[in-house]
């Protein structure tokens, strides 16, 4: 096969493929490497490529499979990880100055079943600081950029993911998602993005942002990819406390062209103001597309919706403001050079280690945890949280599925949203209840703009029920081709020239 | 802006968090602050009373483990990166005046 | 001093608990060892590590709270407190502020003037620091992570104390209770039993509570005893002098015997509790509470009761045996294998006593096993070795757990039965005291003690002293 042809597959394709002995584990991996040489200076994706340990593992993997030791079908595929994900012996930074130089004696229990299953890791991606952002531009190494157009961002946090998977940088990616970060970026980049239920992939490894929040979630180019990974992920894991026994996880099974009777719920508040006409086109288009197929489709009040965003920045910023405070220069990572005593060398490391976005939501976060603060902010926010938990709940009693965009936008230009933090704040707010809930979401590629950027649909599903977003989202892009950007394949063909 | 963070605010949160900021950063981060706060009133338009506050979203409890020893000497690992280390421990500035 | 002036003190008590693993992760909690080698990424705050609980410790506070007769919040949680301090090395403790497992209980001290109700108002698990290393060198401090995440449960009292004595009482009223069910060892000089007193004064009669202070830092009840004497000087000489007590925490130095205000401009004291996102609640259901009470193991009172019943003990006797957990033990260990309980009891009461007193020492740093002192009872009883002899083997059994067999045999201590032997050796002292024997026959009778004493001293103690009298008789007509 030419690298072009391998780079085209989806990870479930390639994986068939290294199994039927089409091809193998190596020559995928030197396909990406060689499509991650020929992108990087224009994508910055990556934060760390480890081609070397790329190629040994390939060897072994490849060795093992023919061996029939491993079966899966993912077994020799190439993944990329989101640079907040614990490995052993790889460079894990947070896209953060604070961990320059950190690398983890331990790995993500996430990681470890990527492991198991045979994946091949090439490198960490990059992504938001501490995953506080949605564009990725706050990467103390620097911003990525969209393949579709290099002007604009890929959206964030898991921006470093979307964008590797969109320009066949690899085959599939580990994104995290504490209020939108994989299901954003995968709409920016027209990739698709599923973040699972709460607890039902372990945090152990994963560095913590908002604890009550986070999971982290696969980032591929179909769902029967995200499928396969999460079926892969998914695991009831003894050293993450908040982590879910479940029983219902053979995912791939929902991958069926069915949806007849099944009951579609869009959120009218979704659909009003802020919203840009190009995506609510793209996205309704989509909702016909089911309801053709056989889906019952209704338009109802969600309610709550705008109060998701306030009761997000509070929580998630209280949590940061304690789980970064372990950032201090003493056990790990960054160290001021010059400092006058205990304090001076807490404050000036933290102060030069971190960036402006972070800095922000730790002082919120201190700030809203303080004394005589605590009950107007913090609790009021649970309070507010219980809420919006309580009105999913009442929809779901009607809906199996509920269908919105994932962004009231395609990607801005670069530079465009720093300068307003608040405005930011108000582009995540179809996501963000998604994770006060504990729900899981799927985003699927639905169109483009005129502009020629990708727009993306997301199904929202109630706890534990991934399956039924699953089978909306498979069966939904049965109508439509995996689509890769031009870039990407220019990239590709100047390689055939030569 | 009804929040108004004035200095002594910042410098107080500063401490909490410890983060020095300079005066550039300190005024971004009243304003910022202030505009975020006041986004954040918006949730007194709520009514929660009676609303038990919901830290956890699932109801999972009682996840416990064995009281049995499973880590051996693992000190090389726990200090590989340490910023400076000395005799085996954590090298920090002196804690006490 | 013209007003008369009442002493108010609340104690918090940590209480590091006899588990084999910390509270949050497998790491062995075994005292010592080289800086950071019972570490793990949890217990350092690595990033991306979470916290496991051990079932252990919350059963061991549910056990303790039970036993001080407190109320059980059977929805409980876990809590971060927020500070930057290098020996906690995630920047904040995982503890319990909002839902506390135990509170509302109480325990009864002994004072001059009867009973006291000393109040409990919560006890809550949390996890301990590590240990800061002042290197004088390098002016630098070296943080060893060994202790961090040690479970404790923090005991809060009322403030309910009026004197020293009463605190004292208290503390040790606690002690023994968690001694008992096992849950610690409670040793205030390695510091798995550690107090903290807030302290305030006010005038006699009044009902309206001084400013308090907080003092840490002490780790004996002499130490304890002192600080408050101190500290309640201190307080009335400000108040008397018009000047206001300042709340705020300080810092006791034993050895000065004064104590200092712990202050920084970095220390706000705003913790910023929030629960704790990685930690489900605990739910205690009757069933577990009954489960714990049901295998609570014999208190001092019971085993009070049981030792007078069974072993016959005295009253006083039972008190100051049971009055240490390990000194009951090795009460019981000892009976057991050699069924002599008077003798055991009495080893403990007189010899043992003496030497702890001797030494200064707590009943609790005895070493010696309960073998040797089974075999030492034995040896008295068979008549291998005298009761004088028997207590200087004692004394080397307290001192180094020697094996009172062998060191019998090797210094050759054996009672000397041998006829022959004993009379010749009573002969000659006879000859070498013609003025004692004629004393003796002159009617003195303090010369034949002298004479015994002689004969006593010439054999080392090892003569059977029934037959130095006869022989001595006989020979002395
Ligand atoms: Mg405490
Ligand atoms: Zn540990």
């Amino acid at each position: 096969m030419t690298a072009k042809e391998i780079l085209s597959l989806t990870a479930v394709q390639l994986g068939k493929k290294i199994k039927d002995g089409e091809v193998t584990s190596v020559e995928a991996v030197k396909a990406v490497l060689d499509q991650i040489k020929a992108m990087e200076p224009l994508l910055n994706s990556f934060v760390t490529i480890e081609e070397e340990k790329a190629l040994e593992q390939a060897e072994e993997v490849q060795k093992r499979i023919e061996a029939g030791e491993l079966t899966g079908p993912l077994a020799g595929v190439p993944v990329a990880v989101k640079d907040n994900i614990c490995i052993d012996g790889m460079k894990t930074t947070c896209s953060s100055k604070i961990l320059w130089d950190f690398v983890p004696t331990y790995t993500a229990t996430a990681v470890e079943n990527l492991k198991r299953s045979g994946a091949v890791i090439l490198g960490k991606t990059n992504m938001d600081e501490f995953a506080m952002g949605s564009t990725t531009e706050t990467s103390a190494y620097g911003a990525t950029r969209n393949p579709w157009n290099p002007d604009h961002v890929p959206g964030g946090s898991s921006g470093g993911s979307c964008a590797a998977v969109a320009a066949a940088e690899c085959f599939y990616a580990l994104g995290s998602d504490t209020g939108g970060s994989i299901r954003q970026p995968a709409s920016f980049c027209g990739v698709t993005g599923l973040k699972p239920t709460y607890g039902t992939i372990s945090r152990y490894g994963l560095i913590a942002y908002g604890s009550s929040l986070d999971q982290i979630g696969p980032v591929a180019k179909d769902v029967t990819d995200c499928a396969a990974v999460l079926e892969v992920l998914a695991s009831h894991d003894e050293k993450d406390s908040t982590s879910v026994e479940r029983k219902d996880c053979d995912f791939t099974e929902a991958l069926r062209d069915d949806v007849k009777g099944m009951r579609i719920g869009i959120p009218a508040d979704y659909l009003g103001e802020g919203l840009d006409l190009e995506v609510r086109e793209a996205v309704l288009k989509a909702a016909r597309i089911l309801e053709e197929k056989g889906a019952i489709l209704e338009t109802f009040d969600l309610g709550m919706v705008e109060y998701a965003i306030p009761a997000y920045y509070v929580i998630a910023s209280a949590e940061a403001s304690s789980n970064l405070s372990r950032f201090d220069g003493v056990k790990y990572g960054y160290r001021a050079k010059e400092y006058d005593g205990l304090h001076g060398m807490y404050k000036k490391s933290r102060s030069q280690g971190f960036g402006p976005e972070v800095k922000r939501r730790i002082m919120l976060g201190s700030f809203v945890l303080s004394s005589g603060y605590y009950d107007a902010y913090y609790l009021k926010a649970l309070k507010t949280k219980a809420l919006i938990k309580k009105a999913f709940d009442e929809a779901f009693s009607k809906y199996d599925v509920i269908l919105g965009p994932a962004s009231p936008s395609t990607a801005p230009k670069l530079g465009e949203s720093l300068s307003d933090p608040l405005k930011m704040y108000l582009g995540d707010i179809y996501t963000i209840s998604v994770n006060l809930a504990g729900l899981p979401g799927l985003t699927v590629p639905c169109g483009k703009d005129s502009k020629g950027l990708p727009i993306g649909v997301q199904f929202i599903g109630d706890c534990f029920k991934e399956k039924n977003i699953i089978r909306a989202g498979f069966a939904f892009e049965q109508n439509r081709s995996y689509e890769m950007p031009q870039m990407a394949a220019d990239a590709m063909a100047g390689k055939e020239e030569k | 802006m009804a929040h108004m963070i004035d200095d002594t605010t910042i410098e107080y949160v500063g401490i909490l968090a410890q983060l020095e900021l300079d005066q550039t950063e300190k005024e971004a981060a009243k304003n910022d602050m202030g505009r975020m706060l006041d986004y954040i009133d918006k949730l007194n338009e709520l009514d929660t009373d009676g609303v038990e506050p919901m830290s956890h979203v699932f109801p999972v409890h009682n996840v416990f483990r064995e009281d049995v020893v499973e880590n051996g000497d693992d000190r090389e690992n726990i200090l590989k990166n340490a910023p400076e280390r000395k005799d085996g421990a954590f090298k920090v500035p002196k804690t006490v005046e | 001093m013209s007003k008369q002036y009442e002493t108010v003190i609340g104690l918090e008590v940590h209480v590091e608990l006899a588990t084999k693993t910390k509270i949050f992760c497998a790491c062995s909690t075994e005292f010592g060892g080289a800086p950071n080698t019972h570490t793990c990424p949890v217990c350092t705050g690595m990033p991306g590590s979470l916290p496991v609980l051990n079932k252990q410790v919350v059963e061991y506070a549910l056990a303790v709270g039970l036993a001080v007769n407190c109320q059980i919040n059977q929805y409980c949680k876990f809590d971060r407190k927020n500070y930057f301090y290098p020996d906690n090395p995630q920047n904040y403790q995982i503890s319990q502020l909002y839902l506390p497992i135990c509170h509302d209980g109480h325990v009864e001290i002994d004072t001059p003037a009867g009973k006291k109700k000393i109040g409990i108002h919560e006890i809550h698990m949390e996890e301990d620091a590590g240990k800061l290393i002042h290197d004088e060198w390098e002016d630098c401090s070296l943080v060893d992570y060994n202790r961090s995440g040690v479970p404790l449960i923090e005991i809060v009292s009322e403030p309910d104390m009026r004197s020293g004595d009463e605190v004292i009482a208290y503390l040790e009223k606690l002690r023994l209770i968690i001694q008992y069910l096992g849950a610690s060892d409670c040793k205030l000089q390695e510091g798995s039993m550690r107090a903290d007193v807030n302290l305030s004064v006010r005038e006699a009669g009044s009902s309206e509570l001084g400013t308090r202070t907080e003092m840490k830092n002490l780790n004996s009840f002499k130490a304890i005893a002192r600080a408050i004497e101190g500290e309640r000087k201190r307080q009335i000489e400000l108040i008397e002098e018009g000047k206001p007590v300042v709340q705020e925490t300080r810092r006791w130095d034993d050895n000065k015997e004064s104590s200092y205000a712990m202050r920084s401009k970095e220390d706000a004291r705003d913790y910023r509790y929030f629960p704790d996102p990685d930690l489900p609640p605990v739910v205690i259901s009757d069933e577990w509470i009954g489960n714990i009470k049901s295998r609570q193991p014999e208190l001092r009172t019971e085993k009070m009761a049981r030792y007078q019943e069974e072993f016959k003990l005295s009253e006083y006797d039972a008190d100051i045996i049971t009055g240490s957990k390990h000194m009951a033990d090795i009460f019981e260990a000892v009976t057991a294998i050699c069924g002599k309980a008077k003798e055991a009891a009495n080893w403990l009461m007189v010899e043992a006593m003496r030497l702890l007193k001797e030494h200064d020492m707590d009943p609790e740093e005895m070493t010696f096993s309960a073998e040797n002192l089974a075999k030492l009872i034995h040896l008295v009883d068979n008549g291998t070795i005298n009761r004088t002899v028997g207590k200087e083997v004692f004394e080397k059994i307290f001192a180094e757990n020697i094996d009172p067999e062998q060191y019998v045999e090797e210094k050759g201590l054996r009672v000397v039965n041998d006829e022959e032997e004993l009379r010749r050796v009573i002969e000659g002292i006879v000859s070498a005291n013609p003025q004692s024997v004629e004393d003796y026959h002159s009617g003195k009778e303090k010369a034949f003690g002298f004479l015994v004493g002689q004969t006593m001293r010439s054999m080392k103690g090892k003569a059977d002293p029934g037959a130095v009298n006869r022989i001595l008789k006989e020979l002395l007509g």
